[in-house]
């Protein structure tokens, strides 16, 4: 990170061979999702490798696409940690929540347990 | 004396630059922080609704998943192509950068067009914000008619999204000549945002949607 404090510099850092190797690279990871979605593999193993996918795809982008690589660490603080802790506590409190949901579900006639002798 | 203290404070002083970055920007970026938020809160809702009901998996992966690809890569490209406008106003090319804006604005239309089929397509089939088609009801018995509701408002706030960025686009290319630097990389940042989103969205709403009955 550089030091220097002076303001209104215009300085955009990144060449257009790094912004178009970002770019493929992007692709190729939809290309990997798309594959995914033709192969049909578990809800859960898609859920997870989708996810980190688009986790890299969205670090990428922020990254070298909206220069936050390139900014001061204190813009990067400021920004990031209060984000990512924020999502983290939704889904903390709302995702668990969902399977408690899905069990309050009308489940049909239950079913008379066996009489024991 | 001064010295000492710069070294002591490093990064961390600033001074009347704190994050080195002008307050436009500052701005852009909080504003960024709460719309990222806004979709994390509408996609984690997603989430909920889905894992606690049986879920509709209706997209075929031809057309649809196809059709849905070709509107990520528009608008992946439509990022190379602000990317390029931001380098172009760095070094001071003015009008390069107004093409670069102008052909992003246009991507972004085009990702507009492709929607507004794919969306003419589905609620033909009888798709609503809180029905499902009859032949879906009938496929997955029981399935929750929330499918169009999430479906929707994911993707028409996120379309919606997209429609400001055009217009924005837009009216910064027609000001290219007045405005500093700072303000077309602020354009890009919400740009750039637009399509992060999107990388959340197509693979949750769309790929984890295809259908894998036979």
């Amino acid at each position: 990170m550089s030091t220097d404090a002076a303001g209104g510099e215009e300085h955009f850092a990144g060449s257009n061979k790094l912004f178009i190797s970002v770019w493929v690279w992007l692709l190729v990871l939809t290309g990997f999702e798309v594959f995914l979605g033709y192969k049909h593999l578990p809800v859960i193993y898609m859920l997870v490798i989708l996810m980190g996918a688009s986790i890299i795809k969205a670090a990428l982008i922020v990254a070298y696409f909206m220069h936050l690589r390139f900014e001061r660490l204190n813009l990067v603080l400021t920004i990031v940690p209060a984000l990512v802790i924020c999502i983290c506590l939704m889904l903390l409190v709302f995702f668990p929540d969902s399977f408690r949901a899905k069990e309050l579900r009308y489940q049909g006639p239950v079913q008379p347990a066996a009489e024991s002798h | 004396m001064a010295t000492e203290a710069q070294a002591i404070t490093g990064d961390w002083g600033g001074g009347v630059h704190p994050y080195r970055v002008g307050h436009r920007k500052l701005g852009m970026w909080l504003f960024i922080m709460s719309d990222s938020l806004t979709f994390s809160a509408l996609l984690i809702g997603y989430a909920y609704v889905r894992a606690s009901n049986v879920w509709p998996t209706p997209f075929k992966f031809y057309p649809s998943i196809v059709f849905s690809s070709i509107m990520t890569l528009v608008l992946l490209s439509s990022s190379l192509t602000m990317v390029m406008a931001v380098s172009a106003s760095s070094r001071g090319q003015r009008s390069r950068a107004r093409k670069w804006i102008v052909a992003t604005a246009v991507l972004g239309a085009t990702f507009i067009v492709l929607h507004m089929i794919e969306w003419r397509h589905l609620i033909g089939e009888g798709l609503s914000p809180f029905q499902l088609p009859k032949e879906w009801a009938e496929k997955w018995p029981g399935s929750t008619p929330l499918f169009g509701a999430t479906f929707f408002g994911i993707t028409g706030m996120h379309m919606f999204h997209v429609f400001s960025g055009c217009i924005y686009l837009l009216v910064v290319a027609g000001r290219v000549n007045k405005l500093k630097h700072e303000d077309v990389e602020i354009s890009g940042l919400y740009w750039h945002f637009v399509d992060l989103v999107w990388m959340f969205v197509f693979p949750m709403i769309y790929i984890l949607s295809v259908d894998a009955t036979k």
